[in-house]
């Protein structure tokens, strides 16, 4: 464990997303319930829970992809309304990394990092390019820009989708199961890169299975069960000394063969 | 590397190894054509009617056409009438058929136009065309048309609309309809999937109430009816209402198709273009249109196909297209009679224009699959 990751509870820095008495419903089904939360700048956060449980609907509110019903959800400032220009203004401060990728098919893996940065942050094209080259180093793949996402690895297509996201420069960075559709082989080139990430201070908030990576990155690890949080703690206290049977039942069936 | 291990065990190692095209041939036809005697006699039979039908065609059409009249008797063609086709009425009436009633003196014209049709169709191809460049050339193109066509200035004397005629109606009324149902029909699917019910209410009642009536009836409706309701004085000519009534026809099928192929881009491409905060339309533009239309180029292209031959239509409103002139060329007593050959010339032509139509999708299909497949 490097010793530079020093456990940052950063108290002091200002707060990055809030939520206070979040709850949120597919018709009857009660998906969210009464969610507080509070990451601060710098915060790393891991999510974890089984299937179901309304882990990655609560990361996807952060940037509207899913809309709660009641509570308030301030992201960087800014709360979180029907106010398009709200959401817009939220949507480009905040990155976000999804289980399939999600890449664009039709454009070569420059065009994907390059498009969002010239359209919607009015960056020039040469600039933006430098800038999507630079990521590219820093992910490990410069040398596929020209292809087209359909040529790569799925280790490298998430490892492009991670560099599309920082190269809107964004101020916090959401992880939704980013090795869940991955071969166990590849699964390290892209957690390296999150492990790089969190190194350097940004913002993450990671809904992923990987404890390892937790243990190893995560300021505090989030366990849901059911729409609620069940429990929030360091990871050593996570792991060590889980105070609810929920969250001991849940790891010792994540942790068999560890 | 185990498909190549498995291709090379299936492969029958005792296969003869065919050499020269005659010998593959032989292997082919013997496993295709002769591999049991039922197939043997079907094979034989086929091929007994059609080479029976080829020959008596190609003698009808080629051999024992009559491809010119000493006189203006076409007595020599009627007395020839079952065995012999009568390309002298083409060689006669081309003129009429390829551009109807328009002027025989300024008919060059006519063809200059069509010319500048085709000369647009060809540099739309050019890939490295595919920018503002291509709206430039068709602005300039479409009014060098209407400049030849219309005539009145430069020297040209003015022609009416009412005597346009022939192929440069027919490819004004395709490409214009192309040209503007297009992008209406994208905006219509559109619409239909819109999160604004009245847009979405609208787009539904357009496209269901356009289906729900034949083209013939919404051309009518257009020639015959729209007048009734102008007020006086006021008119709008009967190639502008032809050409308004093809467009909404069209893009109502057309709107279909591209809702077709809407609903097979992943729900991902719309969060990924979401979460980077493209707005609607940039999302639209930039991510989902260009992919739904890569996927829905092959009933893209069948409608406008469609739309190309529906045009013909048109003649029963008293427009002289293609096939109006077509008809109208035999009308002639002289001529009566040889309508097998004047609708063979045009569907030649129609043929040209929509194979080319399809053949040009193939390779934009190829070429669009080549580094995108998932």
């Amino acid at each position: 464990m490097p010793a530079s990751l020093a456990p940052a509870h950063n108290t002091g820095n200002p707060i990055a997303v809030e939520m206070r008495g979040l709850n949120k419903w597919y018709g009857e089904f009660h998906v969210l319930r009464d969610i507080n939360l509070t990451v601060r700048k710098g915060e790393r956060l891991v999510i974890c829970g089984p299937s179901g449980s309304g882990k990655s609907t609560m990361i996807r509110c952060i940037n509207r992809l899913e809309e709660h019903q009641t509570g308030t959800l301030m992201v960087d400032g800014i709360e979180l309304t029907n106010d398009v220009r709200n959401i817009d203004a939220i949507r480009r401060e905040v990155g976000m990394v999804f289980q399939q990728f999600n890449l664009f098919p039709h454009l070569t893996v420059l065009e994907n990092l390059t498009l969002a940065p010239i359209w919607v942050r009015k960056v020039p094209k040469k600039e933006a390019e430098e800038a999507a080259m630079y990521y590219l180093e820093r992910v490990k793949i410069p040398e596929q820009a020209a292809k087209y996402p359909g040529q790569l690895s799925g280790g490298q297509q998430q490892r492009v989708a991670i560099a599309r996201s920082l190269c809107m420069k964004p101020k916090i960075m959401l992880f939704d199961e980013p090795t869940s559709a991955l071969d166990p082989e590849m699964i390290k080139e892209v957690l390296d890169v999150m492990v790089e990430l969190a190194r350097e201070g940004m913002t993450m908030l990671c809904v992923t299975h990987e404890m390892g990576f937790a243990r190893e990155v995560a300021d505090a690890i989030i366990f849901m069960d059911r729409g609620e949080i069940v429990e929030s703690a360091p990871p050593s206290t996570f792991f060590a000394n889980p105070r609810t049977d929920r969250l001991k039942l849940f790891l010792s069936q994540i942790l068999r063969g560890h | 590397m185990a498909n190549g291990r498995v291709a090379a065990v299936s492969l029958p190692a005792d296969r003869p190894v065919a050499h020269g095209f005659l010998s593959r041939a032989l292997l082919w036809a013997r496993a295709n054509l002769f591999s049991s005697w039922l197939n043997s006699v079907l094979t034989l039979v086929l091929a007994y009617f059609l080479a029976k039908g080829l020959i008596s065609f190609v003698s009808w059409a080629f051999i024992d056409a009559i491809w010119s009249l000493p006189t203006q008797d076409t007595r020599p063609c009627r007395d020839a009438r079952a065995e012999s086709a009568c390309w002298a009425l083409i060689g006669e009436r081309n003129r009429f058929i390829l551009f109807g009633t328009y002027p025989f003196e300024e008919q060059w014209r006519a063809a200059l136009a069509v010319g500048v049709f085709l000369a647009l169709y060809g540099l739309s191809t050019v890939r490295a065309f595919w920018n503002f460049r291509l709206v430039v050339i068709w602005t300039v193109g479409l009014a060098a048309i209407g400049v030849l066509m219309w005539g009145g200035v430069f020297g040209l004397a003015y022609v009416e609309q009412e005597k346009w005629g022939g192929l440069p109606l027919t490819l004004i009324l395709a490409t214009f309809g192309i040209a503007f149902a297009f992008p209406l029909s994208i905006l219509v699917a559109l619409g239909r999937r819109s999160a604004m019910p009245a847009v979405r209410m609208i787009c539904v009642t357009y496209v269901e109430l356009i289906r729900g009536v034949p083209l013939i009836s919404v051309l009518f409706m257009a020639s015959v009816m729209f007048p009734l309701f102008l007020p006086e004085g006021i008119t709008i000519d009967k190639l502008l209402r032809a050409q308004v009534a093809i467009i909404l026809f069209a893009a109502a099928y057309l709107a279909e198709v591209v809702r077709g192929g809407l609903q097979a881009i992943p729900k991902g491409q719309y969060e990924a273009a979401d979460a980077l905060g493209l707005g609607y339309w940039r999302k639209t533009g930039l991510i989902i249109l260009p992919q739904a239309l890569r996927i829905c180029i092959p009933p893209l292209v069948n409608t406008f196909i469609g739309l190309f031959k529906d045009t013909s239509l048109v003649t029963i409103i008293g427009l002289y297209d293609l096939l109006g002139a077509a008809k109208a060329s035999i009308v002639e007593p002289r001529w009566v009679g040889f309508g097998v050959e004047a609708y063979m010339f045009i569907s030649l032509i129609y043929f040209i224009f929509c194979f080319a139509m399809s053949k040009y999708s193939q390779g934009l299909e190829v070429e669009f699959s080549r580094h995108t497949k998932r």
